[in-house]
C-alpha cells in the first residue's frame, strides 16, 4: 500500500474491507443462469384458458406439455369457478387492491384461487418493499403474531435440549423445532425437547426435523405435534432430485393430518438454483409455483421466504425484496406463513436487523421459522438471523417499535429455575424408563452453561444408545406422561397430556393454528381483520408492558440509589461549607467554579465515575498551576452548564468562570460573552478525564490573562455516548432542575479536602 | 358418504370443536375427550389409539375449512380421513412407491389404487394415486434412479 499522493486506493476502502459485511458475497444479475430475483429470462407471461371446466393452457404452456408441477397446480390449485373473473383483473389493479385497506383480505384470498403463478408473481413484483410489507401485514392469516425457535446443540445433549426447550417456552415461542447432529439421535432429541417444552406452561408445539418416515413415526409415538419438512420445489427436475413429486408430498401432507399432526410445507427462493435446475426462471416465479402447489396440496401453511436459499437470494439485486414478495404470495394464497428470517443471510448484523424489521412491525404467523434460541455454534440448522447471542436485541426491537414479535423477557433467576426443573424432569424420565442416568455433575454443568462448549455431559455415543433404546422399547408419550407423574412432575405431566389431546379434535390442523393460554387460535377464530388504523392486531396495555419490561431499566429511584452508594465515600473525601451569599469577586487571579444545585449533595460522581471531589481537586490543581485561585460557588437558579459558566464568570474577579454540572459536563466562560458562546465546552462528560479537568482549570487562567491557550480536546472513539448515558443524564438533570429556584442567590462554598484522594 | 357421517355440517362457528362441540370429539376407540384424564392415563385405560384422530373429526375439520373457503385444505383432510384406516407401514410403503422411479411401471400404482378402493374404503386416495400414475407415465417417472 502506497501512502503517497499517487496512491491508487483511498484508505477508507481498507476500513470497509474490515467490516463483517465484506464477508458477504454479492452476485450480478444473470437471468439466463438463474440469477434474477424478479425477471427470469424464461419467465412466462400470465395466461389461463379453461375448456369444459379444465385448464387447457396455463402461463403459456398447453395442458399436453404440462410438467408435474403445472399439472398439479392446474388440477388442484386453479379454481375454474373463479379463474375467469380473477385472471381478467389487470395485475396493476390487483397490486393496488393488495395495498388498499378498503379491499378486505377475504376478497383477495378468494381471487387468489383463480390466479396462475405467473399472474401472482407479476402482481406482487409491482409493489415496492414498503407496499409489500404493508400488504403482508394486511394479508397474513392469523391476527395474533407468533414466533418459532430452534432448540438444538452441538452434542445432541438431551439435558441441554430439555433446559433450552424450557427457556424457549418461557420466552413465548409458539413452536420449537429440533434437529440432530447425528441422525440416529432423533428419538433422544425428541424425548428431551418434548419434556423440556412442557415445563412452565402447556401448548408449545414441537417438531423434530428428521428423515420423512422417521419423523412421522416419532409423531405417531406422540412426542411431536407438528412437522414442516415437507419441502417442495418450483421446477420438476429439482423436485425429482429432491426425491419426491407433488403427489408423494401431498400424500405425506395427508399422512400427517391422518395422525392428527399439524403440518406445513417448506419452500424458498433459490432452492432450485442451489440444486442446479432453475430453467432460467426468476426466484419469484419459481416460488409462486411452489406456493400454488402447496395450496393445491391442501397444506395449511408454508415455511417460506428464502429459508436455506436466503443467503443466495440476498446475494442478488432485489433479493431481499423478492423474499418479502414470495411471503406475500404465501399469505395471499391464504397459507399460514412461517416467514423465514431463519438461515442467517448475512454476516452483517445491520442487514439481518433490516431484513427482520418489516416482519416484526407488520407481524407474521411465525416471524422466524427458526429463531436460534441457542448460541450460534449450537444451532444444528446453521446460525439463524437471530440466535441466543442476539436475543436481547430482538427483545429491544420489540420494545422500540412496540411491535409484538411473540417474545417476552425472562428474568435470570426464573430462567435458571426453569432450566433446573427441565433437567430434573428429563433426568427422572431417563432413569425411570431405564434409558440412562444423568449424574449431578452433568446436571449442574448443563443448568448454568450458555452453550454446549461449557457442559460436562453425555457423550454423543451415549445419546445414540439412549435414542436406540427409546425406539427399540417402543416408548410412547403415554409412558413419558406416566413417568413424569410418578416422579412428582405433575404439572409437566398434565401439560404433556394437554398437548397430545390436541390431536384428537384436530383443531390445530386448521390454518395458522397455535396454542395461547390453553386455547387453540387460528385463522378461523382469530382471523386477521385489518382494515385500517385501529383494526387488526393491536397491543393490549398488558402486552405493551410485557414488551417494555426488558432487563436493567433505569428509573429515578435507581439513579438516586446509585448516588447514595457513593455518598459515604465522598463524605470521607471532601467537606463543603456554605459561606453565605456569593458576592462579586475583587481578586484578579480568582477563577470562579460554578456548580449546579445537587452538586455534592444529591449527586456525587460524574458520568465518567469520577468523584466530584476528585474533579474539584483537578480543577484546583490546574488553576493553581496557572497562578490562579479557585472560588467555588453553588448556583440555585440554574442547572444548565452554559448559564452556570456565565454566572460564574460574572461573579469572578478575573471575569473567567468554569461551569460544572454534577454529571461532569463543564464549560469555560467569560463574563462579556453570550450564554452559549463559551470559550471551551466539555460536553462529553463520560470520557472526560481528571487530566482534562486539570487542563481546563489551567486554560481558564490563561484566558484570564488575555492569552489564547491550546484548547483542551477530549478525544472520542466514536462511542454512541447518547445511547450509553442519556437516560441517566436526563434523570440526573431532572433531579437537579427540580432543585432550582428562580432568582435564588448563589452561595460561596468553602471546600476542605480530606485524606489524600 | 363416509362412515359416521355427521348429522349436521360444522362451520367456523363450531370451531374449535374441542371447546365448542366437545361432545362431538372422541378418540379412535370411541372414548370421549372428557374421559382422557390423567387418572385414566395413569391407570392404563388410555392407549395411544385413544389419542388418535378419527375420520369423523377430520371430516368435520374439512367442513369447517370449506365454510371459510379453504376447499383444498378440506381436500387434504378428506384424504387424511381415509388414510386413518391405513397402517403406518401401508402409508409409508405407498409414499415410497409414489417417489420418483420407485414404481417400475403404472401397474404397481394402479394395483395400490384398486386395493385402496376395494379393501380400504378409500376412494379419494385411489383416485389420487390413479391420477399420479397417469402423470408419472406421461412424464417418464418410471425410470430407475438408483
Amino acid at each position: 500500500m502506497r501512502n503517497g499522493y499517487d496512491a491508487n486506493r483511498w484508505a477508507r476502502a481498507n476500513d470497509w474491507d474490515d467490516r463483517a459485511l465484506r464477508l458477504d458475497k454479492f452476485a450480478a444479475d444473470d437471468p439466463e443462469n438463474g440469477f434474477s430475483a424478479f425477471n427470469g429470462a424464461a419467465d412466462p407471461k400470465p395466461g389461463l384458458k379453461i375448456s369444459s371446466g379444465k385448464v387447457s393452457t396455463m402461463d403459456g404452456v398447453a395442458a399436453e406439455d404440462f410438467d408435474l408441477i403445472d399439472a398439479f397446480i392446474a388440477t388442484y390449485h386453479i379454481d375454474p369457478e373463479i379463474a375467469g373473473e380473477a385472471m381478467a383483473i389487470p395485475s396493476e389493479q390487483l397490486a393496488r387492491m393488495l395495498v388498499d385497506m378498503n379491499v378486505p383480505r377475504v376478497e383477495l384470498t378468494r381471487l387468489a384461487r383463480g390466479l396462475t403463478p405467473a399472474k401472482l408473481a407479476e402482481t406482487v413484483a409491482q409493489l415496492n418493499a414498503m407496499e409489500i410489507a404493508f400488504a403482508y401485514s394486511k394479508m397474513r392469516a392469523r391476527q395474533t403474531p407468533g414466533n418459532q425457535a430452534h432448540v438444538t446443540n452441538a452434542k445432541d445433549d438431551p439435558l441441554q435440549l430439555a433446559a433450552d426447550a424450557a427457556f424457549a417456552v418461557a420466552l413465548g415461542f409458539d413452536e420449537i423445532e429440533t434437529t440432530m447432529r447425528v441422525a440416529r439421535n432423533s428419538w433422544s432429541n425428541a424425548l428431551a425437547c418434548c419434556v423440556g417444552s412442557v415445563v412452565g406452561r402447556a401448548g408449545t408445539l414441537f417438531q423434530c426435523s428428521s428423515e420423512e418416515a422417521e419423523e412421522l413415526e416419532i409423531g405417531m409415538a406422540g412426542f411431536t405435534s407438528y412437522a414442516e419438512t415437507v419441502s417442495v420445489y418450483g421446477t420438476e427436475s429439482a423436485f425429482i432430485d429432491g426425491d419426491d413429486t407433488p403427489w408423494s408430498k401431498a400424500w405425506l401432507a395427508a399422512a400427517y393430518a391422518s395422525r392428527g399432526i399439524k403440518m406445513r410445507c417448506t419452500s424458498g427462493a433459490a432452492a432450485e438454483l442451489l440444486m442446479g435446475f432453475h430453467e432460467s426462471k426468476s426466484l419469484l416465479y419459481l416460488e409462486a409455483r411452489c406456493l400454488c402447489l402447496q395450496r393445491g396440496m391442501g397444506s395449511q401453511g408454508t415455511q417460506n421466504g428464502g429459508i436455506d436459499g436466503a443467503p443466495l437470494a440476498a446475494s442478488m439485486p432485489g433479493g431481499v425484496r423478492e423474499i418479502m414478495a414470495e411471503n406475500l404470495i404465501a399469505v395471499w394464497l391464504d397459507l399460514e406463513c412461517a416467514s423465514g428470517n431463519d438461515a442467517r443471510h448475512s454476516e452483517s448484523d445491520m442487514r439481518v436487523a433490516a431484513k427482520v424489521l418489516p416482519y416484526l412491525i407488520g407481524g407474521s404467523d411465525l416471524i422466524c421459522s427458526g429463531f436460534g434460541s441457542i448460541l450460534k455454534y449450537d444451532n444444528s440448522f446453521n446460525p439463524s438471523s437471530f440466535n441466543g447471542e442476539e436475543l436481547e436485541e430482538f427483545l429491544v426491537l420489540q420494545r422500540d417499535f412496540e411491535a409484538d414479535g411473540g417474545l417476552t423477557s425472562v428474568e435470570d433467576a426464573r430462567a435458571l429455575d426453569l432450566r433446573r426443573r427441565a433437567i430434573d424432569a428429563l433426568s427422572h424420565v431417563l432413569k425411570d424408563l431405564g434409558l440412562a442416568e444423568a449424574t449431578e455433575v452433568m446436571k449442574r454443568s448443563v443448568a448454568v452453561a450458555s452453550g454446549s462448549n461449557e457442559t460436562d455431559t453425555f457423550a454423543t455415543r451415549d445419546v445414540g444408545l439412549i435414542s436406540n433404546k427409546i425406539s427399540a422399547d417402543g416408548v410412547t408419550v403415554l409412558d413419558v406422561i406416566r413417568s413424569l407423574h410418578r416422579g412428582g412432575f405433575r404439572a409437566e405431566a398434565e401439560n404433556l397430556l394437554f398437548l397430545v389431546k390436541l390431536r384428537v379434535s384436530g383443531d390445530y390442523l386448521q390454518t395458522s393454528a397455535v396454542v395461547r393460554d390453553g386455547c387453540v387460535i387460528s385463522a378461523i377464530n382469530d382471523p386477521n381483520d385489518y382494515s385500517g388504523p385501529g383494526t387488526g392486531y393491536r397491543l393490549s396495555e398488558a402486552r405493551r408492558k410485557e414488551l417494555a419490561a426488558i432487563r436493567d431499566v433505569l428509573d429515578r429511584d435507581e439513579v438516586l440509589r446509585a448516588e447514595a452508594a457513593s455518598e459515604m465515600g465522598e463524605a470521607k473525601a471532601i467537606r463543603y461549607q456554605t459561606m453565605g451569599t456569593a458576592d462579586l469577586g475583587t481578586e484578579r487571579k480568582e477563577i470562579v467554579v460554578g456548580v449546579s444545585p445537587g452538586f455534592g449533595s444529591k449527586i456525587f460522581r460524574t458520568l465518567a465515575s469520577h468523584r466530584l471531589s476528585a474533579v474539584l481537586r483537578a480543577l484546583q490543581a490546574g488553576i493553581e498551576r496557572g497562578g490562579g485561585t479557585l472560588r467555588l460557588v453553588r448556583f440555585w437558579h440554574t442547572a444548565d452548564t452554559s448559564f452556570l459558566g456565565l454566572s460564574a464568570a460574572r461573579l469572578s474577579g478575573s471575569g473567567l468562570g468554569i461551569g460544572l454540572q454534577s454529571k461532569g459536563t463543564a464549560v469555560i466562560h467569560q463574563k462579556d460573552r453570550l450564554p452559549h458562546n463559551n470559550l471551551e465546552l466539555f460536553s462529553n462528560a463520560p470520557i472526560t478525564t481528571l487530566e482534562h479537568y486539570e487542563n481546563m482549570g489551567f486554560n481558564a487562567t490563561v484566558y484570564s490573562r488575555g492569552k489564547l491557550p491550546e484548547p483542551v480536546v477530549v478525544p472520542t472513539n466514536g462511542e454512541a455516548l447518547g445511547a450509553r448515558f442519556h437516560a441517566r443524564v436526563a434523570l440526573i438533570y431532572a433531579i437537579e432542575t427540580a432543585m432550582t429556584q428562580d432568582d435564588a442567590t448563589a452561595e460561596t462554598l468553602q471546600i476542605m479536602f480530606l485524606g489524600d484522594n | 358418504m363416509p362412515h359416521n357421517a355427521p348429522n349436521k355440517r360444522l362451520t367456523a362457528k363450531d370451531y374449535p370443536i374441542a371447546e365448542n362441540r366437545p361432545e362431538e370429539v372422541t378418540g379412535s376407540r370411541g372414548k370421549p375427550l372428557a374421559s382422557l384424564t390423567m387418572e385414566a392415563v395413569l391407570s392404563g385405560e388410555v392407549s395411544m389409539e385413544d389419542l388418535r384422530i378419527t375420520p369423523r373429526a377430520l371430516e368435520q375439520q374439512a367442513q369447517i375449512s370449506k365454510s371459510v373457503g379453504r376447499s383444498t385444505l378440506a381436500g387434504n383432510f378428506e384424504r387424511a380421513a381415509e388414510m386413518t384406516r391405513l397402517s403406518q407401514e401401508e402409508i409409508m410403503a405407498i409414499y415410497e412407491l409414489l417417489r420418483p422411479g420407485r414404481a417400475a411401471s403404472n401397474d404397481s400404482l394402479l394395483d395400490v389404487a384398486q386395493r385402496l378402493r376395494d379393501e380400504q374404503d378409500a376412494p379419494l386416495l385411489a383416485d389420487f394415486i390413479e391420477e399420479a400414475a397417469r402423470f408419472y407415465e406421461k412424464r417418464g417417472l418410471f425410470r430407475k434412479r438408483y
